[in-house]
This record gives C-alpha cells, sequence and structure tokens, in this order.
C-alpha cells in the first residue's frame, strides 16, 4: 500500500507500521526501499568455532579482524542472514565484504538468495512404512512432494521442487513454499502421504508417526541384527527371527548361526528367500513389526518341518528395534505356544534397544544459485561457477558448510539445524529467500569480473550496522546499491 | 502476511520468543520439571502479547488526558500504571514502559504457581528479574551494543527491591531526546525501570549543541508517539566538560525520581564520562560500580 508521500504500510506484523523510503519499521527487520518493503535484518555474524548449533556470539574479536578462514578458526563471519538482496540481481550484491587475513585479502559476497529452484530432501528415522515410492505428500491437502527411496533406518520424503512452487495451482505453490519455509526454520510441519501414513516432522526432533512418537532408530537390518547379536543367542535359544519388512534375519539358517553350529530348526518362513537365513517380502509394509503390517508375528511363519523340528523347541521373535518381542516353545503337535521371555534372553532384547540410536527428522535444504543471482556477485556470472568448480571460491549457507552437486549450475544442500535460527524467508512469488556467501581471494575475485568496486572493509561493514538502527538502512548497503545504479 | 510468533531455544538452553519488534530472551533455573514448565507457560503467554498490544495500540501511544479511558489489555495496564507517577512533571506516553511491562508480564506467567530459584525475562535490554530467597544476579552494563564491553556492573540479591533493569540511549532502538550512550536504571519492576530510563537518558543533554543532529520523531517514524520532538540522530565530538555537564543534567533527573521513591539506582554513560545514582546509598552500596571495559557482554545486557 503506497501512500502520497511513499510510505508504506508493513503487514508483518500486527503493529501495522508506516514505514518512510530508506527506513526500518519498528521491528528494524522490514524497511522501505524504493517504495518496496523488503527484509533487512542486521547482520548475523557467528562464530563457528563456538557456535553449535547456529549460537550467535558478540561482534568482532580485539583485532576487529577477520583470519579469512571461514570454518576453522574462531572470530566473527560475516553470514548473509538478513543481508537482503537486490533480485533481480543486476545491481551488486548487498555486500561484498573484504578483511585482510594474512596479508592477502579475502572477499566475501554475500547476499539472500531468491530461490525459485528450491526445496527440501527430508529423512525420517523409521522402519514404519510411511506410503508407497513416488506416492503424493500433502501438506494442508496440498501436493508439496512425493515418497521417494527407503534408506538406511530411514524413509526420504522430497518436498518442494519448481513444480511444487510454480507449475501447481496458486494455492499448491503457497502451501509448498510455507512447508519448506517452517521445515528449514526449524518448525514442525505435518504431511500426510497419500494411500500412507500422517507424519508430523520437524528438523532434529522425534518424528510422530500416525500420532505415535518414534522413539528409536533400527540398530540394522533384520539379517544384520543377527549377525550382530548371534553369540548372545547361540547357547541360550534354538531359534531367533529378527522381524523385518525389508530383510528378516534367521539365525539358525543365517551364515552366522552356522558358524556357531546351530542346530536346523525346519522353520519355514513366508516371503522370498533371498540367501540362508535372509528373507525379502514376509509380509506388507505397515507401522508395526520391524515395519510390517502384522500384530501377530507368527503371521511370517509358514509352518515347520515335522522331520527336523522337535517338541519343546525354543523359538525367539524380535523387531529391529527390540520394541516389539515374543518368545515361543513349540507343544507336541509343532504349534509355537507363547510363553514368558526367560532373563536371559531378555537382556539381549533390551541390548538391541539399547544400541538403537534415537530416531530423527533431518532436513537438507536445496536450492541453486541460478544465474541472476551470480550476477550480483560478477559481471561474467558463468566464471563464479567455474571458481566454485575450481574450489577457488568457496559457498556457505549462512555460514554453515554446503555440499555442491557436482554437474552444472551452482546447486548446494545445507543441513538447515546449522543456519543460524530463522535463517530462512520466502517472497510471495513464491520462492524462498536463503542466505548464500561466496568467499574467494579478492585477486581471483577481480579476475572473474567481481563488483571490485563495491568491496568494502569488514570492520567498514560493521561499523555501519553498529550505527542507529533506523539509519542503518539509509546510510547502508542499499543505498550504496542505489548509488552504485544511479552510477551505472 | 501476519508471521505467527515464533520460539526457539539457543544451544545453551535459554529460550528466544520472538513476535515482530519484540525479542525475549529467557531463562530460569530450579528443578528442571520446573524450568521447562516456566519456558511452556511463557510461550503461552506470550502469543497472544503483540496482538493484545496492538489492539490499543492508538491509546497507548496517546498522551494520556483527563478522561481518556483506561487501557484493558494486562500488559496495557502494567504500562499505563508505570508512567502515571512520572507525568505529573513529564511528559511520557504508556509505550514508553512498554518493553518493561512485557518482560513484567511474561516473567509474572512464568513464575506463578511454580517454584524457581531465579528467573529472567530479557526484552531487547528491559529485563524483569525473580529472585528466590538468597539467589543474586550480576548484570553486566554495555553502553555500545555495537562494541559490546562493561562499563558497569550490578549484582542484585533477593534482599533488595530491585526486580527490573533497563536501558535507554540514542543509540539504541528507541527514540531518545538526549545524547546518553546508555542509562541503565534498576528499580522495583521492568516497567519502572524502562519509563525512568527513557527519562534520565532524554535529560542527558546539552541544549542547542551544534554538533547534536536531531530531527523531529515524526519524520523518521510517522506513528512515534513524540510527535514532532526532536529525537536525537547523531552525536559529534564532545569535550569532557560537556560531556560532565551532560551527565550532571541527567543525574539530576535521576536524584529526583530516587528521592520519589520510583527508582533505586542508576549508571549513565556517555563517552568516556560515568555517573552512578543511588549506587553508594544503602542497601546498594557497592552493588553497582564501574569496571574496566571488557569485550564479554552479549547484548545490550550480559545476564546471568
Amino acid at each position: 500500500m503506497t501512500e502520497a508521500d511513499d510510505k508504506i504500510r508493513c503487514d508483518a506484523c500486527p503493529v501495522l507500521c508506516y514505514i518512510r523510503p530508506g527506513m526500518t519499521g519498528a521491528c528494524d527487520r522490514y524497511a522501505n526501499q524504493d517504495g518496496q518493503l523488503v527484509r533487512v535484518d542486521p547482520h548475523v555474524l557467528l562464530d563457528h568455532a563456538v557456535s553449535e548449533g547456529g549460537k550467535v556470539v558478540p561482534f568482532v574479536n580485539a583485532e576487529g579482524l577477520w583470519s579469512g578462514d571461514i570454518l576453522n578458526t574462531p572470530g566473527p563471519f560475516v553470514t548473509a542472514v538478513g543481508a537482503g538482496t537486490t533480485y533481480p540481481d543486476y545491481k551488486p550484491a548487498p555486500f561484498i565484504v573484504s578483511s585482510k587475513a594474512d596479508g592477502v585479502d579475502m572477499v566475501t559476497v554475500v547476499t539472500e538468495g531468491i530461490y525459485s529452484y528450491c526445496g527440501v530432501k527430508l529423512k525420517i528415522d523409521t522402519d514404519r512404512h510411511l506410503g508407497a515410492e513416488c506416492a503424493t505428500v500433502r501438506a494442508q491437502g496440498e501436493p508439496v512432494g512425493h515418497v521417494t527411496t527407503g534408506e538406511y533406518g530411514s524413509q526420504m520424503l522430497s518436498l518442494g521442487g519448481v513444480n511444487h512452487l510454480t507449475h501447481g495451482g496458486k494455492k499448491e505453490g503457497r502451501v509448498t513454499c510455507e512447508t519448506l519455509l517452517d521445515l528449514c526454520n526449524g518448525k514442525s510441519v505435518e504431511l500426510v502421504v497419500d494411500g500412507g501414513a500422517s507424519v508430523i516432522v520437524q528438523a532434529g526432533k522425534t518424528p510422530i508417526i500416525n500420532g505415535k512418537f518414534e522413539e528409536r532408530m533400527r540398530v540394522g537390518c533384520g539379517s544384520a541384527t543377527i549377525g550382530m547379536f548371534a553369540k548372545q543367542w547361540g547357547d541360550k535359544v534354538d531359534e531367533v527371527v529378527v522381524v523385518d519388512d525389508h530383510i528378516t534375519g534367521v539365525l539358525s539358517e543365517h551364515q552366522a548361526g552356522k558358524l556357531l553350529g546351530m542346530r536346523e530348526t525346519g522353520i519355514k518362513m513366508k516371503g522370498r528367500r533371498s540367501t540362508p537365513g535372509r528373507y525379502f517380502h514376509v509380509a506388507e509394509p505397515g507401522t508395526s513389526w520391524g515395519g510390517t503390517n502384522i500384530s501377530d508375528p507368527l503371521d511370517i511363519i509358514a509352518g515347520f518341518n515335522p522331520k527336523v523340528a522337535w517338541s519343546g523347541m525354543t523359538m525367539l521373535m524380535v523387531s529391529t528395534t527390540g520394541e516389539q518381542y515374543a518368545f515361543y516353545r513349540l507343544g507336541e503337535d509343532l504349534r509355537p505356544v507363547e510363553a514368558e521371555l526367560p532373563e536371559t534372553l531378555r537382556e539381549s532384547v533390551e541390548r538391541i534397544s539399547e544400541n538403537c540410536e534415537p530416531a530423527l527428522c533431518s532436513v537438507l535444504f536445496m536450492a541453486g544459485a541460478g544465474g541472476s543471482l551470480r550476477a550480483g556477485v560478477t559481471e561474467n556470472p558463468v566464471r563464479l561457477t567455474r571458481s566454485v568448480r575450481q574450489a577457488l571460491t568457496t559457498v556457505t549457507a549462512g555460514g554453515a558448510p554446503v555440499i555442491v552437486w557436482p554437474g552444472g549450475g551452482i546447486t548446494f544442500m545445507v543441513d538447515v539445524t546449522l543456519l543460524p535460527e530463522n535463517s530462512f524467508g520466502y517472497v510471495p512469488t513464491p520462492a524462498i529467500v536463503a542466505p548464500i556467501e561466496f568467499t574467494l581471494r579478492l585477486d581471483d575475485y577481480a579476475a572473474l569480473g567481481g563488483h571490485v568496486d563495491e568491496v568494502r572493509p569488514l570492520d567498514e561493514v560493521v561499523a555501519q550496522h553498529a550505527k542507529r538502527p533506523n539509519n542503518v538502512f539509509a546510510s547502508g548497503a542499499v543505498a550504496r546499491a542505489a548509488d552504485a545504479r544511479r552510477k551505472a | 502476511m501476519r508471521a505467527p510468533p515464533q520460539q526457539g531455544r539457543f544451544a545453551d538452553g535459554r529460550l528466544h520468543l520472538h513476535d515482530g519488534p519484540i525479542d525475549l530472551i529467557i531463562e530460569a533455573f530450579g528443578e528442571t520439571s520446573a524450568v521447562e514448565a516456566a519456558y511452556v507457560a511463557a510461550w503461552r503467554r506470550f502469543t497472544s502479547v503483540l496482538d493484545e498490544l496492538c489492539a490499543e495500540l492508538p491509546l497507548l501511544r496517546a498522551d494520556p488526558s483527563a478522561g481518556s479511558p483506561a487501557p484493558l489489555g494486562p500488559v496495557a495496564r502494567r504500562m499505563a500504571a508505570a508512567v502515571a507517577p512520572f507525568r505529573a512533571r513529564r511528559f511520557l506516553t504508556p509505550m514508553a514502559a512498554v518493553a518493561g511491562a512485557v518482560a513484567e508480564e511474561v516473567l509474572e506467567a512464568m513464575t506463578s504457581g511454580r517454584q524457581l530459584t531465579r528467573a529472567y525475562v530479557n526484552n531487547g535490554g528491559d529485563v524483569a528479574l525473580h529472585l528466590g530467597p538468597g539467589e543474586t544476579f550480576s548484570i553486566g552494563m554495555v553502553d555500545r551494543p555495537d562494541r559490546p564491553s562493561l562499563f558497569g556492573r550490578a549484582t542484585i540479591g533477593a534482599a533488595d527491591r530491585v526486580r527490573g533493569v533497563a536501558t535507554s540511549g540514542w543509540r539504541g532502538r528507541s527514540f531518545s531526546l538526549g545524547v546518553a550512550d546508555a542509562v541503565t536504571v534498576l528499580a522495583t519492576s521492568a516497567a519502572l525501570a524502562d519509563a525512568a530510563a527513557t527519562l534520565i537518558a532524554n535529560a542527558v543533554d546539552i541544549a542547542g549543541h551544534p554538533a547534536i543532529e536531531r530531527a523531529p520523531a515524526c519524520d523518521l517514524d510517522p506513528q512515534s508517539d513524540l510527535g514532532e520532538r526532536r529525537v536525537t540522530v547523531a552525536v559529534g565530538p564532545l569535550t569532557p566538560g560537556e560531556i560532565e555537564r551532560a551527565l550532571a543534567s541527567g543525574a539530576a533527573e535521576a536524584e529526583l525520581w530516587r528521592g520519589a521513591g520510583l527508582i533505586e539506582a542508576a549508571a549513565l554513560r556517555l563517552g568516556e564520562g560515568t555517573r552512578l545514582v543511588g549506587a553508594g546509598a544503602s542497601p546498594y552500596k557497592g552493588c553497582v560500580r564501574t569496571v574496566l571495559p571488557r569485550n564479554v557482554a552479549k547484548g545490550r545486557h550480559a545476564v546471568g
């Protein structure tokens, strides 16, 4: 809403400030830039060596110098959190900061990227079946992603991406953006898989599946569990079945049981035998025993060979997390009859659960630093890409290390819990706003066509930000960027 | 789009609550279950605070005159009550106590019905304190948030009456009519300390000094409760004599409010000059003192 005198009314919070051009609102987070409402949080300077989980520590060490080493030394590091952006980036990035280190001028180009090409890779530590591969994942009823591969002790979901953000309906784009933003900023989100489970996920927290906390991550697949605990079982029980939707293990047939000289039991499993003692597909996937749909473990046993099995034979059935277990003794008719778990076995069952790591959700933000963002860094964007490839330029997001994908473009992934709190924002496009920093030697920066005229010493940036906050915006980088534009 | 309130925990366990212009840093001490319950209570209370305030914003920004209605919200009532005793002599709207009042309100939600040994709610430097029997807080005073170093330190014990600390200065987020880098006030409540710090910082001033740049508040913020009043925008070099004069003027203001029983003590800072008021008087003898600057502060106040 623009008033006659260029005041704008900010609707980011109920204070509803009228903000004059070049000024910030009451929060110092939003400002009026040439009639546009933009976010201008003060720079977050963080000390990697000291901070854990994005804790922010005081400004500037005694010398006021930055060693230039991003990740391994204490000292302030300028991040792009709140740097603002100049999208579309025909203007230089908001903050191009240099600092002297060992006689080498280092440059950090910091900006907040606006990513239409972005999404979240979600790893949910659980054995439970969340839904079929490729099944649609919904938030607030809107499709925001899909179930992708099952991985070690976990189920992967892929959310966002340009198709959900821009190709679906307007509501789909908005809900996708909101879901990504909440996940990246460490908030909890409820997701429902078509034909599958409902999960509440939050970065670094325990997943809640169909209303139940998933406490443990499996110790291994059923076969691995057999291998790990065979010695503890060998002389205490005749048969052990570790129930697992992926690979169910059977001790007496397993290589580990053979090595211990265990007697054959004549057990006949359902499903498909892969190698001795390892069975696939013993039941349908579900949210019960070992990620199967069974509530009675005997459902996965077809029977016992009367020529081999014997009356009084003992059998332990246990899930891959040790959460479920049952102990049986075969009767005269060779049918298993449930009995109390002997003390000697209880310990091994407890050890399975003890060896399970806590189940967590992890969120990796994935985005591509496309052409226009790169133009904020250099006049020759492809050279920045090449420089990153040649490892002359280090890429970080909010100071956190990123994985840059090989191949074209600068597509990176970052663990959202390593960024300072609430580092992510959004624009109604819809797209996610996230910090990104490129750090390189000043001479390399000049060589790749960098905006060398815009480079400002670190102490100057810190000093400008130390001024009265209401003036920061007017006297700071945006005014500078505007000057640069006028010159151009 | 109205962004919802947010809560987060720092790696060291402190709680951070944020909504619009409000940022609270909260820490409670005691049994783990009581501390966690207190954090839940803080969040529950916090989620509606900003909306409650905004519902009455025009009233809270106005100079209360005879016949203007009393505000209704609990935080707003704290604000109005805190500024009322100062209003006989000075212009002050309830907004002068907003930060302290929010801190107090959230602290009360945390402490009511549960046992905490200590707790504080720090609202951008305006701090509400809870002290169990025999407990103390040590508070570091910072004059320049851009160059955090301690210019003073205060130790507050359960036996003292102090339960609120606030700092005001032209470099801070709110407008000031004066030139103080920082005025830190200790008072029986955070809202009182907040209002008094504003007035004392306004009084640290030299009228008509050419090195002091001022602008009408409404030019900077169209909705400022200060209207046409000229607020400090920049302060050029001042001589030691000028600093002394400005601090003396502020100290007189602080003495006025201490005499009226509205504040307990104050520390005034301008450039390299520091003045303490009430720090030598019993029971605060020695509890507020200046220290050599050290680079250890985390924010406007280091509390711990």
